[in-house]
Formats: C-alpha cells, structure tokens, sequence
C-alpha cells in the first residue's frame, strides 16, 4: 500500500469509470474545446452572483460525470471534493444537492489531485464502491476573493494568471471500463519565501519539483516510464522555474513530455490570460477533459499529473506572510497496459 | 509649450505611480493614498501652484491634485477666516469633485447591480 515515504500504491487498481468537464467562454475558445462536455457561452450562466454560477459548474460536472458512468445518483457512496472559495463553499452547496456522504478537501489548485487520490484510497481499500472526485473554480470568485473586484479593473502584471472558469468531476469505482488510477504521491508544503500573490507559478514550481522526485524515488522510476508529466498551473514563468530546477537536480525529465495544464487550456500567445492559466479546475478540466480521453485511446499510456497549489489565504497575503505550497501527484494509465 | 510640460509632468507623474504598482509592489490603494499624501505635502512647500502655471493639466489632473486641492482649501480659509478654517477649507476647493462621485456613484447604482 504505501511505497517509500509518500506514495500510495493502489494495488487494487480503482478505475475511473466516468469524468465530466464543464467550462466557461475563455476556456471554450482555447484550443481543447473540442474535449469539453459542456461549454457556458456566458460568465454568469443566468446565476444572480459569481459564487452561484460557480457551484453551478460543479453541479453540472458531477451530474455528467455519473452519467458517464452510467450511474445514478443512488448508486453513488462518497463525494470528495474542494474549491478556492472560503470555507470551500462550491463543493458544500454541491453536495447539499448531490445529498452524498462528503468529504471536504483544501489543496487550493492541487485539489484535482488531492481528491483525487482520496477517492482512489478509499475505493482500493475497500470503504467505497463509487466515489465521485470534483474540483471547480470561477474567475471572477477568485478575483473577487482573492484579488480585487472583477468591477475594480485592477491592472494585473505579466507573470499573474488567469483563474480558469470551469469544473471538472471523475468516479472511481473498483472495476469498470476506463483509465486506471495506479498510484499517489502526497506532496509536503514547500515555502521559498515568495510574498507576490502576482506570480504564484513561481511560488508552486519548488513544490511541484519536490513532488515529482519524491515520487520517482518513491517508486523507483525515472521520468521515462511516463509518456507525459504535467503539473498543475504553473504557467509560462513557474512551468520554466520547475523544469530547471529539474534539470540541476539531474532528473532526466528530457526522457518524457513535461508540459504544464495552465499553458494547454488557452492559447496564451492570442488569448488575454497573462502568464497562462490557474485555478482548482485548471488540471481537472485539463486531465479529465483532454488527457484522459488520450490515455482511454492508448495515445498516451501512462502519465503523471502533478496538480500544484498555493496554500495562501487573502488574509495570509496582506499581512505580509510567504505563499505556502503544496503539490500532489497521481499517476494514471491505460487499463490493461500494465499489469 | 504648456502642452509639452502637460504630457511630460502628467506623464512623469503616472510612471512614480506605476512604478510603486509594479516595482514597489503596493496595492492600488496603497498608490493612489501615497500619491494624495505627496500632493498634499508639495502644496504645503508652496511648489504646487508654480507647477500648476508651468505643466497646466499635467499636474491638475493626476490623483496628486486632489491631495493639493485639500491643503490649498485649508490654507486658504486658515488665511480667509482664521483657525477654524483649516477644518472648514479642507473639503471647499475638494467639494465639486467628491459631490460629482457621491452622485454619480448612486445614478450607477439605481441602474446596475455589482457582483464584485
């Protein structure tokens, strides 16, 4: 079950039998539009505040994704799920709806991950048959929350990124058809002492470098048993800042495709979103949207998804304190590849 | 002339601010407080006016301003009327310019809603 110091082996192989993404406009007219379920034509989606439309992401997601998996709402046994907001709002006013036993997790953007890997821990031990992992974010929350209002027009700088509009929702169940979740590495909290809340890729590349050795010493690999790593939402300048870190650490990372999921979702040369893209629905909408769909059709065999998040509160930032930060990484591949 | 001093006094004005945005990392509000208190505090040298006859709008118009037109109120009713003109000035020259926000603001608000 547990493999090195951080790693957990999933010896009972749980699949994801369903994912569903959900996402707003920018993320609809970025180059993976085509692998999203749905696509909201309006930031608001008909909801009188930011918060309500947000939830609404997730709700969305969720129902999809049972119903990619051919499964009721009955059928489903444990919900785990986080968001950006206060008190993780989005995923509580979800799973009053969903009414599923829940748990609420906090990794910021790692969430995907983070929950993620709960779901599989729980489905590989057998406490659960069908546990539904969701992640969502909106920009505008974010702004609102952790930036100033979206009204304001704030001048943002070039290293800041773009909160993704979006929700994205994966069952894992013990058996089934899909992708197979093989392993988990927990990520620990790494702070260099980075204060601007303006380049938080910076802040979470060490946290995502940490990540990914500990996991290839966990499990005795090397960069090359994947066919692609991905972190999380480190954008242009974090996505950078990892991979020469990698590359002084000596991991052969030139053995694999290391790409970043906030650098896939928009076109960031065209598209206004400054260093790239963030947010807790960044990676789910990216690994379930696109990247599971490529390892379900044996493109990609197996991959590692290093989601990454930075820990601060608005409250921890103002009062002058460093960006805490986090990353978790799982490891997804084709069923029946190996064995 | 007037014109040219405009745009580089205006100008060289909004860059002090950009540069404590970008540089300095402060907040907008942080900016735009500092930025009054200078005003104010360059009104109360007496170099303000001079800068109002050389650069024109370059210096009228920037947040700097606004800090000025508090001091030079106070100053000028402390002269007009005595002591109790420091309170009663601050807000007179200021007062077309925060009557126009309270107004405008409350138009902006019985037609559109913010989400923040």
């Amino acid at each position: 079950m547990q493999r090195g110091k951080q790693t957990w082996w999933f010896e009972n192989r749980p699949v994801i039998v369903g994912t569903a993404t959900v996402v707003g406009p920018d993320e609809g007219e970025g180059p993976l539009a085509a692998d999203f379920d749905l696509i909201h034509p309006e930031l608001d989606m008909q909801q009188k505040s930011w918060e309500k439309a947000e939830r609404l992401l997730l709700e969305q997601a969720s129902d999809l994704a049972l119903k990619n998996a051919s499964m009721t709402k009955e059928q489903l046994e444990f919900f785990v799920g986080g968001d950006l907001m206060n008190q993780i709002i989005s995923n509580t006013f979800a799973a009053r709806t969903l009414g599923v036993p829940y748990l609420g997790v906090f990794g910021a953007c790692s969430t995907s991950m983070e929950s993620l890997a709960i779901a599989s821990l729980i489905v590989n031990s057998g406490a659960g048959k069908s546990v539904l992992a969701g992640t969502c974010s909106h920009n505008c929350t974010a702004e609102k929350q952790f930036r100033y209002p979206t009204e304001y027009g704030s001048q943002k700088p070039p290293t800041a990124q773009y909160t993704i509009t979006g929700a994205g929702a994966a069952v894992v169940a013990p058996a089934g058809i899909g992708p197979v979740v093989e392993c988990a590495t927990i990520g620990r909290i790494v702070d260099l002492g980075i204060t601007d809340p303006f380049n938080m890729g910076a802040a979470m590349a060490p946290a995502a470098v940490d990540t990914i050795q500990m996991h290839l010493t966990d499990t005795g690999r090397s960069p090359g048993d994947y066919d692609l790593i991905v972190t999380g939402d480190l954008a242009t300048v974090g996505h950078g800042i990892a991979a020469d870190l990698l590359k002084r650490n000596g991991v052969p990372m030139e053995q694999t495709q290391f790409k970043d999921c906030g650098l896939m979702i928009y076109d960031v040369d065209k598209q206004k979103v400054q260093a790239g893209g963030s947010g807790c629905a960044c990676s789910a909408v990216v690994t379930y949207g696109h990247l599971l769909k490529r390892v379900q059709s044996g493109e990609l065999k197996r991959i590692l998804v290093v989601a990454t998040g930075a820990l601060l509160s608005p409250l921890s930032f103002q009062q002058g304190e460093t960006i805490p930060c986090i990353a978790h990484a799982v490891s997804i591949e084709q069923s029946g590849v190996y064995a | 002339m007037i014109y040219l001093w405009a745009f580089l006094i205006g100008g060289a004005i909004c860059v002090i601010g950009q540069l404590m945005f970008d540089v300095g990392k402060l907040t907008p509000a942080h900016t735009m407080a500092t930025l009054v208190v200078i005003g104010a505090v360059v009104d109360g040298l007496g170099w303000y006016e001079p800068m109002i006859k050389f650069a024109g709008a370059g210096v009228t118009v920037p947040i700097t301003s606004f800090g000025n037109s508090l001091v030079h109120g106070a100053l000028t009713e402390l002269h007009d009327t005595g002591w109790i003109g420091v309170i009663s000035g601050i807000f007179k020259v200021t007062s077309a310019g925060i009557s126009a926000a309270i107004i405008f603001s409350f138009l902006a608000a019985l037609v559109v809603r913010p989400k923040g």
